[in-house]
C-alpha cells in the first residue's frame, strides 16, 4: 500500500467551479506497491478531473487486467468503473460509448494488457476513432504476474534477474500515430506538470486520445540496466515542448519566446499552448511526429509531451450517424416499429 | 422426346394417390450459378398455392463451383421436417451426376439436360428419365452468356411447373414482385418459363402422378428463415447496439437486423440512426462491446456460431459474475472447430450452458420455428435485463438459413420493454446507501444503476474480481460464497421467468415419453403420427429453455423411459438433463443424428420402435 490517507481534511481546501474539493475526486486506498509509478498517474487523473471541473458521475472509468488496470478503483470513486478482462477494455469501452455518447470514457491499461493480449483491440479501437482517453501505464513488464518482460521492454534492457531482453520492443506511440490516432502523447509518471495538462487536453479531445505514460515498476523493473527504471527514465526524458492546457474563455497569460509558441485550438474553444523545445517538430504533422520519436530513440532519449494531434476529427458516432439522443435513453416509441409495420413485413414473406 | 428418354408412363403405380401434394424434389446445382433464386421461385409458387412446403439448402463451404443441392419437400399433412427418398431429381450438375442418379428412389424421376446424350453409366432401369435440352434452348434463345446460364434455371422451373401442375399465374406474380422497379427483365423470364413449360407439354405426358393441387391449408402463414426472424425480433425488442463478427450460419441474423434498421430506425427529424452496428475485429471484441453497452443501459446483442461462442467464453463468465445483460444468438453448425460449417447440428449445448471457467451457468432458449425465433429474440432482451445476465438463443443452421412455413410474426402494441431493476436518480435519492449486489427483494436479483445517473449516489466499480454487496473488493471466502449462492438463487428465479416447455398431452397416456427441442420438433411430430399409425402412442415434451423447470422434471420422473432426440454425437441435452435434474441417465435413451443434415421422422421412428421392440423380446 503506497500511502495512508489522513482522515482529517483541512476545511479550507480550495474548491473548483462545481464546489468540490480535490479529495472528492479521489478513490479508495491504493493497494499497489509503495512508489509504484501507477499511483502517481492516478494522482494526476484526480488533479486533472478536479481542475477541469468534471462531474465525476459523467465520466466512466474502464480498464483491463493488471496492476495498472486496478487503478480506476483508486481515483474518482463517484464515477462508475468497469474492470474488465485482460486486454479487452477497448471493446467494453466501445460498447459503453455506443450506448451513451454523452459521458467521458477514461480507459486505463498496462503495457502487457495493451501491447500483447490486447493488441488486436487496441489497434481497432484506434481505427474507429472512439471518443475516449486511453492511458497506458507502461512499465515494460507484467507487474501483477511478477515481472515478466512485456512487449514494450526495450531490446537490450535488463530485467531484475539480469536477463537481457533480446526482442524488439513495440513503440505504442508511433504505432498509434500510424494507425490514425488523432491525439497521441507520451509522458512520465513522475512529471505531473506535464502529465496533468496532457490529461486535460486528452479528455477534451473529441476523438481517440492516447497517452503512453512511462510508469516504473519499483518491485520488478527498477533495477540497473532497465530502461524503464526511475533513474534511467529521469536521465533520458526529452520533452517536445512544455504544455499548458488553457480552458475555454480563459485569457492566455503565459508568454514564451518568439516563434516557439504554438497554440492548438480545440473543438470547444479551449487551447493547448505549447512552448516548443524541438525545432523540427510540428504537433499537427504526423510525419514530423514520427520523425521526432525516431530520432529521439536513435539518441537514446524518451520523447515526451504532446506528439501529434488532429483537432478536427470525426468520432465513431459521427461515422455511423447515430442519433443525438444517447441510444440508452431511447424508448419503445423511438425503437419499436409496431404491429402495423409487422403486418407489412409478414406480407413480404407470403 | 430424346432417344435415351424412357417413357414416364406406367413406371410406378405406388405413388399414384399419395403423390398429390406429397413428394420430395431435389435440385442438384453448381454453387454460384444463380440457381438459388430459380429454386426459390419453385418453392414459393407451391407455397402460394396454399400447400405446406419445406425447402432445404444443402450447400458446401464454397463460393463458386462446387455441388450444391436444394431439396423441397411438399407435404399436404404439413410435415415440415426433412424426408428421405427423392421422388424427382433435377440434375444440372455433371460433377455430381453419378451420385444424383443413384439418389432417386426406385420409380422416381430424373429431369436432366438432354442437350448432350446421357452416358450409359447414368441409366437405371427402375427410374424415369425426363430429358429437356436446357443448354440448346438457351443457346437458341439468348445470346448473352450470363443470360444463358441464368435462364437455364428458369427453363427447368417452367418444365417443373408443367410436370407438377403448378399454377403459371403464381409464377408470373412472383416474377412481377421480384423485378419490381426492373420491369424490363420480366418478359425474358416469363419467356424462359414458357420455353420449359412448352417443351414438356409437347414431349411428355403431363402432369405427373406426383403433382400439386391448390389447397387452403396455410391460411396466413409466412415462409421465412429463422435468422431474418431473429433480426426482426431484435429490431422490435429495441436493441440499439449490435456487434458481430461474420460467421456462417449466423451472419444473416445481423444482416437482417441491419436491413430492417436501415429503414425502421431512422430519426424522422434528423435522419440520424437510432442504432449502432459495429463489425468487430473478432468475437472477443463483439461480445465485449455487447457487454460494455449492456452495462451502460443499452439493449445489445451479437450473433455467432460455435467457434465464436468458444472465443466469447471468458467474457460470458465475466458477464455472469458481474451481472450484465447481454443477448447472444448462437446459430449452431456442425463442429468441432470448422467441422462442416455449412451443415446443421445442435452441438453447442454444453459449451453454451456452462460457457466460461469457474462456476457459471447460462440461460438458453431453444426456438423451433421462425415465429419462435422472433418471439424468443424479443423476449431475450427482457430476460437479460430482468435477470442481469447473458441469454443465449440456441438456433441452428437448418432453422436459421432455410425457409420454414411459420405462423406470422405478431407484436402487441401495448407491450412495454421490461428493463429490470434499474434505479433512477429519484430512486437513489431515497436510498441511504446503494449496494449493487444486495439481494433486497430476496429473489437473487440485485438493483443496478447506469453510469451518469446521479452526481453523488449509485456509482460502483464493476469487476470480475470477488466483492461484497457494495461492490467493494474483497477476498473474504464467505463473502465470495454468499455471492455465488445468491447467483444460484437468481437461477431459481429464472426458472419461473423463462419459457415453459410444451407438453403434447394433458395427462400421461404412455409409460414412455419423448423429449426434444429446436429443429428436431418437425420430425418428431411426424414420427409420433407415424408411430400412432402403427399403434404406438408416446407422450411428448418439447423443451424451450434452460434452466429446466418442474414440468420437465415431472415429465421425466413420471415416465419409465424417455427418448431424448437431439442432433449431436455426444447426447449433450441428455447429459445436461442428467446433471441438472439428478436423473439416472439409463432412463434417458438417446436418438441422435449428426451427419450434418436435419434429422428425419423415419430415423426417429426406427430408433424408437427398435428399442421398444427389443425390450419386448427380452422380457
Ligand atoms: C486471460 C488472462 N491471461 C493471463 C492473465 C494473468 N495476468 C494478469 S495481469 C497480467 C499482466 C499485466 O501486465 P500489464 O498490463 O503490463 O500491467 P502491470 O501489472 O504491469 O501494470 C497477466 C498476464 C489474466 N488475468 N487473464
Ligand atoms: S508490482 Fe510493479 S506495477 Fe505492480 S504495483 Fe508493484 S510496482 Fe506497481
Amino acid at each position: 500500500m503506497s500511502y495512508v490517507r489522513p482522515k482529517f481534511r483541512h476545511p479550507s481546501l480550495p474548491t473548483n467551479k462545481l464546489g468540490y474539493t480535490v479529495d472528492y475526486y479521489e478513490g479508495s486506498l491504493s493497494t499497489l506497491c509503495a512508489g509504484c509509478g501507477h499511483d502517481s498517474i492516478s494522482a494526476s487523473v484526480i488533479q486533472a478531473a478536479f481542475e477541469l471541473n468534471i462531474e465525476p458521475h459523467r465520466l466512466a472509468k474502464l480498464s483491463g487486467i493488471g496492476c495498472s488496470s486496478k487503478t480506476p478503483a483508486y481515483f474518482l470513486s463517484h464515477s462508475h468503473g468497469f474492470n474488465s478482462v485482460h486486454g479487452r477494455m477497448p471493446s467494453v469501452a466501445t460498447g459503453a460509448n455506443l450506448a451513451n455518447k454523452d459521458l467521458i470514457y477514461f480507459g486505463v491499461s498496462g503495457d502487457g494488457d495493451t501491447a500483447s493480449i490486447g493488441m488486436g483491440q487496441f489497434v481497432h479501437v484506434i481505427r474507429r476513432n472512439l471518443n475516449m482517453v486511453y492511458v497506458v501505464m507502461n512499465n515494460g513488464c507484467y507487474g501483477l504476474t511478477k515481472g515478466q518482460d512485456s512487449a514494450t521492454a526495450d531490446n537490450g534492457s535488463k530485467n531484475k534477474s539480469g536477463q537481457v531482453n533480446p526482442f524488439e520492443s513495440i513503440d505504442l506511440a508511433s504505432l498509434a500515430i500510424e494507425l490514425g490516432a488523432t491525439f497521441v502523447a507520451q509522458s512520465f509518471s513522475g512529471d505531473k506538470t506535464q502529465l496533468i495538462p496532457l490529461m486535460k487536453a486528452a479528455i477534451k479531445h473529441p476523438g481517440f486520445a492516447f497517452i503512453n505514460v512511462i510508469s516504473p515498476c519499483v518491485t520488478f523493473n527498477n533495477n540497473v540496466g532497465s530502461t524503464k527504471s526511475y533513474d534511467y527514465v529521469r536521465e533520458h526524458v526529452e520533452a517536445t515542448s512544455t504544455i499548458d492546457f488553457v480552458p475555454q474563455m480563459t485569457e492566455i497569460t503565459t508568454s514564451y519566446g518568439e516563434g516557439t509558441t504554438e497554440k492548438v485550438k480545440m473543438h470547444d474553444g479551449s487551447f493547448i499552448q505549447l512552448n516548443k523545445l524541438s525545432k523540427d517538430w510540428d504537433p499537427l504533422d504526423k510525419r514530423s511526429a514520427v520523425n521526432a520519436i525516431m530520432s529521439a530513440k536513435e539518441k537514446g532519449e524518451i520523447l515526451t509531451g504532446l506528439l501529434y494531434m488532429n483537432p478536427d476529427t470525426q468520432d465513431l458516432h459521427q461515422t455511423i450517424n447515430s442519433s443525438d439522443t444517447p441510444l440508452n435513453m431511447l424508448h419503445e416509441k423511438e425503437l419499436c416499429p409496431g404491429s402495423t409495420i409487422l403486418k407489412e413485413i409478414n406480407a413480404n414473406f407470403r | 422426346m430424346s432417344l435415351n428418354t424412357k417413357s414416364i408412363e406406367g413406371q410406378d403405380g405406388s405413388v399414384n394417390q399419395s403423390g398429390i401434394n406429397n413428394f420430395v424434389v431435389r435440385f442438384a446445382n453448381v454453387n454460384g450459378t444463380g440457381s438459388a433464386s430459380a429454386n426459390h421461385l419453385f418453392t414459393k409458387a407451391i407455397f402460394r398455392m396454399g400447400i405446406p412446403v419445406t425447402p432445404k439448402n444443402i450447400f458446401p463451404s464454397n463460393i463458386q463451383g462446387l455441388p450444391t443441392w436444394y431439396e423441397v419437400r411438399v407435404s399436404e399433412k404439413g410435415y415440415l421436417g426433412r424426408r428421405e427418398g427423392i421422388d424427382l431429381l433435377v440434375a444440372v450438375n455433371p460433377q455430381s451426376m453419378q451420385a444424383d442418379v443413384e439418389s432417386v428412389r426406385s420409380g422416381g424421376y430424373l429431369l436432366y439436360d438432354s442437350s448432350k446424350k446421357l452416358g450409359q453409366e447414368f441409366i437405371r432401369e427402375d427410374i424415369n428419365y425426363i430429358g429437356v435440352p436446357l443448354m440448346n434452348m438457351c443457346n437458341e434463345n439468348y445470346t448473352d452468356p450470363r443470360q444463358r446460364q441464368l435462364f437455364k434455371n428458369i427453363i427447368y422451373v417452367g418444365a417443373l411447373a408443367a410436370l407438377f401442375n403448378i399454377d403459371f399465374k403464381e409464377l408470373e406474380n412472383l416474377l412481377d414482385e421480384q423485378f419490381k422497379g426492373k420491369e424490363k427483365l420480366i418478359p425474358a423470364n416469363i419467356k424462359a418459363l414458357q420455353l420449359g413449360e412448352n417443351y414438356i407439354q409437347k414431349n411428355f405426358k403431363f402432369p405427373l402422378d406426383l403433382r400439386v393441387e391448390r389447397r387452403d391449408i396455410l391460411k396466413d402463414s409466412i415462409l421465412m428463415d429463422g435468422n431474418s426472424a431473429c433480426g426482426i425480433g431484435a429490431v422490435y425488442a429495441g436493441a440499439t447496439v449490435a456487434a458481430w463478427y461474420p460467421i456462417t450460419p449466423s451472419t444473416s441474423v445481423v444482416e437482417a437486423f441491419m436491413d430492417y434498421a436501415a429503414t425502421l430506425r431512422v430519426d424522422k427529424t434528423t435522419g440520424k440512426r437510432n442504432v449502432a452496428i459495429v463489425q468487430a475485429e473478432d468475437e472477443l471484441a463483439a461480445i465485449g462491446m455487447v457487454i460494455g453497452a449492456g452495462w451502460n443501459g443499452a439493449r445489445a446483442f451479437t450473433a455467432t456460431s460455435g467457434p465464436g461462442v468458444s472465443l466469447m467464453n471468458e467474457f460470458l463468465g465475466l458477464a455472469y459474475f458481474a451481472e450484465i445483460p447481454a443477448v447472444l444468438i448462437d446459430v449452431q453448425r456442425t463442429g468441432p472447430s470448422t467441422g462442416m460449417p455449412t451443415r446443421t447440428q445442435q452441438s453447442d449445448i454444453m459449451e453454451a450452458a456452462y460457457a466460461s471457467h469457474g462456476d457459471t451457468k447460462h440461460i438458453l432458449l431453444f426456438p423451433s420455428t421462425p415465429k419462435e425465433c422472433f418471439d424468443m429474440t424479443a423476449d431475450s432482451f427482457d430476460l437479460a435485463e430482468e435477470l442481469q445476465t447473458p441469454i443465449i438463443i440456441m438456433t441452428d443452421l437448418d432453422l436459421g438459413m432455410n425457409d420454414h412455413v411459420s405462423q406470422p410474426l405478431q407484436w402487441d402494441d401495448k407491450r412495454k420493454y421490461k428493463r429490470g431493476k434499474v434505479l433512477s436518480a429519484e430512486d437513489l435519492e431515497k436510498i441511504e446507501r446503494f449496494g449493487r449486489y444486495h439481494d433486497v427483494d430476496n429473489d437473487g436479483i440485485p438493483y443496478r444503476t447506469y453510469p451518469g445517473t446521479h452526481p453523488t449516489k449509485g456509482s460502483y466499480f464493476t469487476r470480475g474480481t470477488s466483492r461484497d454487496e457494495y461492490a467493494v473488493y474483497t477476498e473474504d471466502g464467505n463473502k465470495y460464497k454468499q455471492n455465488m449462492d445468491r447467483l444460484m438463487k437468481k437461477w431459481e428465479t429464472a426458472k419461473s421467468l423463462v419459457h415453459k416447455p410444451e407438453l403434447y398431452q394433458e395427462k400421461n397416456i404412455s409409460e414412455n415419453g419423448v423429449l426434444f427441442f429446436g429443429t428436431s420438433t418437425y420430425s418428431v411430430e411426424e414420427a409420433m403420427d407415424d408411430m400412432k399409425a402403427q399403434g404406438i402412442s408416446i407422450d411428448a415434451i418439447r423443451i424451450t429453455s434452460f434452466p429446466f423447470n418442474k414440468t420437465v422434471e415431472d415429465f421425466i420422473k413420471s415416465h419409465k423411459k424417455v427418448f431424448v432426440i437431439e442432433q449431436n454425437r455426444d447426447a449433450q441435452m441428455k447429459s445436461l438433463i442428467s446433471i441438472e435434474l439428478q436423473i439416472d441417465p439409463n432412463k434417458l435413451i438417446s436418438v441422435l443424428n449428426y451427419d450434418g443434415l436435419p434429422i428425419t421422422a423415419h430415423h426417429i421412428v426406427q430408433e424408437i420402435t427398435t428399442n421398444l421392440f427389443q425390450n419386448q423380446k427380452v422380457k
